[in-house]
């Protein structure tokens, strides 16, 4: 009996001290987090290993990063996060789950503004929240900022997506920092009003609604109009794109919210070099081409050229305001949005 | 029915420690601890979010809970209850095919369908599409129609792919009840509907109710289907609560009120039964009494039997269907091939554990009884209730402090680390599958176990038997409809299974249903039209396998 328990207690010890090794069989690696869709970026990486060697392997995640890589702790498996949004960089850096990357490269590449200060998280593109309206039902001028959808005359003329998603609630956010609380209760109250339904689907359903007549504005991010502008799988979504201009809000003011993409180097790597390599190589010309020509994004590489359809819609003037700014009055922007239900 | 007196109360006074009391106590502790991890989640530091929900939100929330609660749970228990009976006790047009057809649904994904028809019924849609063509109407405010993405349209959704789990349980309970007491019912000069309503019913009722609270439980974790109708739940609250504050405490929080829901649920379930032991008395089993519905009746049969399995199955596959043929180029590729075997993988394996795992606490508590040990089991299956990706968070807080504090130890005494051994392994989403989905297979396998006059465990004790050797040739046989109904329900619900899958699992690691979410939640439904169409595909084997035994397995009849 008691050699039965020896050998099984042999055999389960064993398997335990194996199984990390196995899994970390491979010595040229780079271990991802991704709240970016693998379809999006996929080809990124895939560059990448072909010209590094390095091998990237992800796990494409949103809601649990943060919490998965805190409580993992200091033998998380994860070298480097990869996200759409400044949130999780922010709350990331704040509970000290980042590393400096203290990287030349980087540093160079990538503008002081759109990068962590003592460089915990880089942004990697940046994507600009607009105004899409119809295009004849809209005269021009009609509508130059954000705080114009909010006006008494614009009811029943607006659609836009959950306010509790998290492009509208950075864009309130932006208008917090600029005009404080106040000023943001009131447009979020007034844009409620300006609604022609209940918010629902993505930013491409609301140009849809624009398409269809049931309204002549949305809010939407800038590559959405690229996708559904080149949508050969789907061709409708020509049509909607063809049906509206872009409008880039507030030129004459604070400028137009933008938000980035981003990436940083856990605190944990294990891979620190090739975590590092991965960034640069995502903030390189190639990548920063790639999110430009294939995401229709705007690089944050300066030089780089544009997408000829976003370059079309001419220069804009982007809001300044520190993305850490619109990061720390996000929970206050999401309780104006309940205040004023929003979404009810 | 008779006041038989349960097991427990005889052996209690021999109660000791012993391995079945050790087992099943430690696994249900083991099974416990991601949802006592959220719990204590819901004590961490965290900015107080009651006062700004509660004079928002909140009311809404609750609402809206429990308006999709009180619709789907009565529309499942009308379309499960009903088919089941109808299938059952009559003879109709197309009968021999509803039976396992009326199960088809259950393979559909929520997410799926609601995709489905959101795509069809929207404005840009065929059906709106061909009503402006037919009256010449132009723009969408000349007219109204129905909005699908609405409480309604979430209610109606869920309906549609839940009410298997009633039927399924109730369709079986009837198949289990005895022709006598309906007969003496029908002597006693009570019509065929007062017969359902005042003998059958009752006799499956705890069947009923355990159909019935595993689709309220499913319904009120759902993320996808409200999330894309924008119907405000709690579910839906606790997410806004975590991303949009981050404050994962406050989450916790709400979870925790949800998970009271629940306890609520489950004390009615325990006091409807309350002492009341639903044996049979008699041993007698005849031939149903297949009552020939003719004419009208019939058609009529026909058609409230047709319309779930339409609406819920044939409709949105065939959707399916003719975007994946579309998109045939797109939609068939090496990741869905490979998605599909991990799939298999995790739901196969996790179906096994967890009816195992269930068998054994089951036949514990059985043997064992106490109290405690009831209420212990009871308690290990309250992960079905909690949202998938919160109870993803319970899970890694559990597997990670494991392996660090192992870790920990290692480092100090032997001076090497052994990292992560638990977490971000394929054995970490099984461990979850099987924390998320022991309610199906315990509440499945304890309610068929219940049923077993505990005579039947006496005799078999008398003879020399052992427990286990009792189990084994007198209870498992007996069960073997329920164990293999546990484990398909297992199966079935672990290949659509999505946010823990998403949160917990290895590097580089694709399931059909992470495949399928990728490309619809971008709207891009053509892309995972097959690998959606192998979810649902996959889930019918077992599905139809199942009608198959289940209908072989009343007793007294081989073959009807």
């Amino acid at each position: 009996m008691r050699k039965t328990w020896k050998s099984a207690f042999t055999v389960i010890f064993g398997v335990m001290l194996a199984l990390p090794h196995l899994a970390q069989a491979a010595e040229n690696e780079v271990n991802l987090y991704s709240e970016r869709q693998s379809f999006l970026i996929d080809p990124l990486l895939k560059a990448f290993t072909k010209q590094t060697g390095i091998q990237v392997n992800a796990v494409y995640l949103k809601k649990g990063l943060f919490e998965r890589l805190r409580l993992e702790g200091r033998n998380s498996p994860a070298d480097a996060v990869l996200t759409n949004d400044i949130g999780i960089l922010y709350n990331l850096a704040k509970a000290d789950l980042l590393q400096a990357a203290n990287s030349p490269v980087l540093d160079s590449n990538i503008p002081p503004n759109l990068r962590h200060p003592d460089g915990l998280w880089y942004g990697l593109s940046l994507r600009a929240r607009v105004i899409y309206a119809h295009k004849d039902r809209v005269k021009p001028g009609e509508v130059t900022t954000y705080e114009d959808l909010a006006k008494p005359e614009m009811a029943g003329r607006v659609c836009t997506r959950s306010g509790k998603h998290i492009y509208n609630v950075s864009l309130l956010a932006s208008i917090i920092a600029a005009d404080g609380r106040e000023a943001a209760v009131a447009w979020a109250r007034g844009l409620k009003n300006s609604l022609a339904r209940r918010p629902q689907g993505n930013d491409r359903a609301q140009v849809k609604a624009v398409f269809e007549g049931l309204c002549d504005f949305s809010l939407g991010n800038t590559y959405y109009m690229g996708k559904m502008a080149t949508n050969e799988k789907e061709p409708e979504q020509k049509q909607w794109a063809n049906s509206v201009n872009i409008i880039f809000p507030n030129q004459q003011g604070r400028g137009t919210h933008v938000n980035i993409s981003g990436a940083g180097v856990t605190k944990h790597a294990k891979n620190k070099d090739n975590a590092v390599k991965l960034i640069e190589y995502l903030s390189g010309d190639t990548a920063q081409k790639q999110y430009a020509m294939g995401n229709f994004e705007y690089p944050v590489r300066a030089g780089i050229a544009l997408h000829p359809l976003v370059a079309s819609w001419g220069k804009f003037k982007a809001d300044t305001v520190s993305l850490s700014v619109i990061a720390e009055k996000r929970t206050e922007a999401s309780k104006i949005m309940d205040e004023v239900g929003f979404d009810q | 029915m008779t006041g038989g007196q349960s097991l427990s109360g005889r052996t209690r006074r021999h109660l000791k420690i012993d391995g079945w009391t050790l087992g099943t106590a430690a696994i249900s502790l083991a099974v416990m601890l991601p949802i006592l991890a959220v719990i204590l989640l819901a004590f961490s530091p965290g900015d107080d979010i009651w006062g700004h929900l509660s004079s928002t939100v909140l009311p809404l929330y609750v609402a809206n809970t429990v308006q999709l609660m009180i619709g789907v749970g009565c529309g499942t228990f009308l379309i499960g209850v009903g088919g089941a009976w109808l299938v059952t006790m009559y003879r109709f047009p197309g009968k021999a095919v509803f039976e396992w057809a009326l199960l088809l649904p259950m393979a559909m994904p929520a997410y799926v369908i609601a995709y489905v028809y959101t795509d069809i019924l929207e404005y840009a849609g065929p059906v709106q599409g061909a009503l402006r063509d037919l009256f010449g109407w132009t723009s969408v405010r000349q007219y109204w129609f129905p909005e699908i993405r609405s409480l309604g349209g979430a209610i109606s959704m869920m309906t549609l792919v839940l009410y298997p789990y009633v039927y399924l349980l109730s369709r079986a309970a009837f198949l289990e009840q005895s022709v006598g007491v309906l007969e003496a019912s029908r002597v006693l000069g009570r019509n065929q509907w007062q017969s359902f309503y005042s003998v059958a019913l009752p006799l499956a009722r705890p069947a009923i109710v355990i159909g019935i609270s595993l689709v309220l439980m499913e319904t009120l974790n759902d993320f996808g289907t409200v999330d894309f109708f924008a119907v405000y739940t709690l579910t839906l609250g606790i997410f806004d609560v975590w991303m949009n504050m981050s404050n994962i405490a406050g989450a916790a929080q709400l979870a925790s009120l949800m998970l009271l829901f629940v306890i609520a649920l489950v004390l009615v379930e325990r006091f409807s039964r309350h002492n009341k032991w639903f044996h049979q008395t008699t041993s007698t089993y005849k031939d149903l009494p297949g009552y020939e519905l003719v004419g009208m009746k019939g058609w009529l049969a026909l058609f409230v039997c047709s319309f779930p399995v339409l609406l819920g199955f044939i409709f949105p596959s065939g959707v399916l269907l003719t975007y994946a043929v579309t998109h045939f180029d797109r939609a068939v590729n090496a990741v869905v091939l490979e998605s599909a075997g991990n799939s298999l993988l995790l739901s196969g394996t996790a179906a096994v554990i967890a009816v195992l795992v269930a068998i054994f606490m089951a036949y514990g508590v059985r043997i064992k009884g106490g109290r405690a040990l009831k209420v212990l089991t009871r308690l290990a299956s309250m992960g079905y209730a909690v949202p998938g990706s919160v109870l993803a968070v319970g899970v890694i807080a559990v597997l990670a402090s494991l392996d660090n504090t192992i870790d920990d130890f290692m480092r100090q005494n032997f001076g090497f680390s052994t990292g992560l051994m638990f977490s971000g392994t394929i054995a970490a989403v099984i461990f979850a599958y099987l924390v998320r989905f022991l309610a199906l297979s315990f509440g499945t396998v304890e309610a068929s176990l219940t049923k077993i006059t505990p005579s039947m465990d006496g005799a078999a004790r008398t003879l020399g038997h052992g427990a286990f050797s009792t189990l084994r040739r007198v209870h498992m046989p007996l069960m073997r409809t329920s164990i293999l109904t546990a484990a398909m329900l297992v199966f079935v619900d672990g290949m659509k299974e999505l946010p823990l899958t998403i949160i917990l699992r290895p590097f580089n690691f694709q399931t059909l249903a992470t495949y399928v979410h990728q490309f619809a939640s971008d709207e891009q439904l053509g892309e995972a039209s097959l690998a959606a169409l192998t979810i649902v595909g996959t889930g019918i084997v077992p599905v139809i396998l199942l009608s198959y035994v289940i209908r072989k397995s009343r007793p007294g009849q081989e073959t009807r």
